[in-house]
């Protein structure tokens, strides 16, 4: 099987270590990974800003990027929502129907990485061990766009040595949200507070999510703070075996 | 003549509570550091969310109801014009006088004149959205008529001179010890040993409003719904206050939003569902009145109805934006919204919150505003509204719609550009690496504006060595 693997920008530029993990994942379950090099960012930063028209150009890119594969994965939730939710929707408004026909093939074989194993690979354990004790925060996109329900922690359960403890009012938003997080940073900051409190009140040495970005606002607070809570991504742990 | 048109008309300015006089971002700021109204507003938001998923959960068909409601909502929005014709010709045919209204300014011209005509100069009011949204109370205050609010939590915010913070529990910013000094000092009839106990309270009003409803000639309402078929007007409610204005004043008067009007009798048995298990949290709530025009020798017999557009074929016209008009102004969106719940309802600055007001109030009011921008997009209101309205895709469709700053428009101009080519992508990724040299022990503590909004309260992680692609290409 050959997959196209979506890294997103932002784990590509800031967080490499999640999409070497997400290779390691798919390659040990008998995955070909390809890296289309031409990707670069899916527009959503722009999109949810109010760029649309800025968007559409990487939206063109991402579509000839990845149009060739049967299957496209992303260590990202809100990356995919993109894909699938808004993609077409940019070709559409700027009067593209072609290219939104494209885009919508391209979304209709696209996956977060907890679908992916899960759905199409068929796996809940993927050979994993992780030995420590971590809390898994469901990210907003990757619920309400995606509705992964519970495929992270079905993955998650099966890591060996892993001890999963439950977030309290896990469903809600860390208050990342993009540029919310800058344009209104003290109500983000505010949502931020009590993701953190509720993450320390878990005792976890770890917090885990499917998204690269979320873990990036609330590793930010929990470095801040000095808690000693480390973020790490749902994939870092899949691709470890020790 | 040649006309050029310019679009229906917004709702003018400067009339009514819909448009706030500082941008969001400032006033969430300050209701952040309200200490007191953060707790009210956690604790009052996580009871309602706990009980409207009990009320919610009972149901298998919940999901088809929301469906139902969506599919009746979009059918009135296509038909709306015929509907309330077909409204106006049952209301006149059960002895109803309707009278039409442009915008804010017009419909308080008409109440006022119909207040006047009755030589009275006070009226009892029923909570209502619309008439807040208008300014009723204060274009009535400077005709010399006195509006006595009814409903417990609208005295309170009256008698405080404030102004409503939450759509369903409008004075959720109010604690009971602030509750008790406004009744003191506004209520001439209050009993000095009045205490902060909720009874003790709630008995204290139920005696100052017994002697209102018994002397008012003339009652305003809003309205929930109006049944085009049958000209039937429903007002539903917790407290029953509602009830003594709609049946014992000789007089009644109702303001109603033109997206309001509901087709059939039937289809009421669908929104009769949704509203009060997505509001309260209660399976049914307490008081439900119907009337359709006059009954004579029972209750009002005079009954007139003011349907209001006030920028709402504004909204109509776009067909990214209307299904804001579906609303049915339940708050399930505010109480699940984790922005509201911090900033609260004042943040807003309209007197419709929350995101629901997000979407609804730069659509009525056509103007500039920071308010698309106050969500984090996390999606909890879809799921919670009643009638699925999509209200982060509307949020997204609006900022496309705001006049953005030029800096703020150069830079995703540039990074769109830069973002348009992996080639053009790699030398930008190495542009980022320069940040390793402001990082200390891998973090990035301080940056300048506008991104020291992230550092003012996160760390930022160094860039990596070696991106991904990088790493990839030399695999």
């Amino acid at each position: 099987m050959r997959v196209a693997l979506f890294v997103t920008c932002l784990a590509d530029a800031m967080f490499p270590d999640v999409g070497r993990a997400t290779v390691t994942v798919l390659e040990r379950l008998g995955v070909e990974v390809a890296f289309p090099p031409g990707q670069t960012c899916c527009g959503q930063m722009h999109v949810n800003t109010g760029y649309q028209r800025q968007a559409l150009a990487l939206v063109r890119n991402h579509v000839e990027a990845f149009e060739p594969f049967d299957h496209v994965v992303a260590p990202s939730g809100s990356c995919v929502g993109s894909v699938r939710h808004q993609h077409a929707m940019v070709a559409r408004n700027a009067g593209d129907a072609a290219l939104a026909e494209r885009a919508q093939a391209v979304a209709a074989k696209t996956y977060e990485l907890s679908e992916f194993l899960v759905d199409v690979l068929k796996r809940e354990d993927v050979g994993a061990a992780y030995p420590h004790r971590v809390t898994y925060h469901p990210t907003c996109h990757s619920l309400r766009m995606l509705r992964v329900d519970d495929k992270p922690l079905r993955l998650l359960r099966q890591v060996r040595g892993l001890d999963l403890v439950e977030l309290p009012d896990a469903e809600q938003c860390c208050g990342f949200g993009g540029t919310f997080a800058v344009k209104n940073a003290d109500t983000s900051t505010a949502m931020l507070a009590d993701k953190m409190r509720n993450v320390l009140s878990t005792r976890a040495e770890a917090v885990c999510a499917g998204d690269s970005s979320c873990l990036m606002h609330i590793g930010g607070g929990l470095s801040r703070l000095r808690t000693g809570v480390r973020p790490v991504h749902l994939a870092e742990i899949l691709a470890s075996d020790s | 003549m040649t006309q050029t048109f310019l679009g229906m008309p917004h709702a003018p300015a400067g009339v009514g509570h819909l448009h706030g006089d500082r941008p969001f971002p400032a006033a969430a700021r300050d209701a952040l550091a309200d200490t007191q109204l953060r707790r009210n507003l956690g604790h009052a938001t996580a009871t309602i969310r706990a009980k409207r998923a009990a009320v919610v959960g009972e149901l298998e068909d919940w999901e088809d109801l929301r469906r139902a409601g969506e599919a009746l909502k979009a059918y009135t929005m296509a038909n709306l014009d015929e509907l309330l014709l077909q409204l106006e010709t049952a209301v006149t045919a059960r002895g109803g006088i309707v009278h039409w209204a442009r915008d804010a300014t017009e419909a308080n011209q008409i109440v006022v004149d119909l207040v006047r005509a009755t030589g009275t100069d006070e009226v009892v009011k029923v909570k209502s959205m619309a008439t807040a949204e208008i300014g009723l109370n204060e274009a009535l205050a400077d005709a010399g008529i006195a509006a006595v609010e009814t409903d417990l939590a609208e005295l309170i915010v009256q008698l405080g001179h404030d102004l409503p913070s939450h759509i369903l529990v409008p004075a959720i910013h109010r604690n009971r010890a602030e509750i008790r000094e406004i009744f003191l000092r506004e209520m001439p009839d209050a009993d000095p040993s009045l205490t902060d106990e909720p009874r003790q309270l709630a008995m204290a009003a139920r005696a100052h409003l017994r002697a209102k409803f018994l002397s008012a000639k003339v009652a305003i309402s809003g309205a929930n719904f109006g049944i085009a078929e049958t000209g039937t007007i429903t007002v539903v409610e917790s407290e029953g206050n509602g009830r003594m204005c709609l049946t014992l004043p000789d007089t009644l008067i109702t303001v109603m939003g033109i997206e309001k009007v509901v087709p059939t009798w039937t289809d009421l048995e669908v929104f009769l569902q949704l509203l009060p298990r997505s509001s309260t949290g209660e399976r049914m709530n307490p008081y439900t009145s119907t009337w359709s025009g006059v009954t004579p020798g029972d209750g009002p017999q005079t009954f007139h109805l003011v349907l209001v557009d006030n920028g709402r074929t504004a909204v109509l016209a776009d067909p990214a934006g209307r299904s804001a008009l579906h609303c049915i102004r339940c708050s399930a969106c505010l109480n699940v919204c984790p922005v509201y719940e911090r900033a609260g309802g004042h943040a807003y600055g309209s007197v419709y919150p929350g995101p629901i007001g997000a979407v609804l109030t730069p659509q009525l009011t056509g103007a500039a505003t920071s308010l698309p921008y106050a969500s984090s997009l996390c999606g909890a209101c879809f799921d919670a509204c009643p009638v699925r309205i999509d209200i982060p895709s509307m949020l997204v469709h609006l900022r496309s719609t705001q006049p953005h700053p030029v800096i703020e428009r150069a830079s995703f101009g540039a990074v769109a550009w830069t973002m348009g080519s992996a080639r053009r992508f790699r030398f930008g990724e190495q542009l980022l690496r320069l940040g390793r040299l402001i990082a200390r022990r891998g973090r990035i503590r301080r940056l300048p504006p506008p991104l020291s909004a992230w550092t003012d309260a996160r760390d930022l992680p160094a860039p990596p060595a070696q991106t991904f692609r990088d790493w990839w290409a030399a695999r």
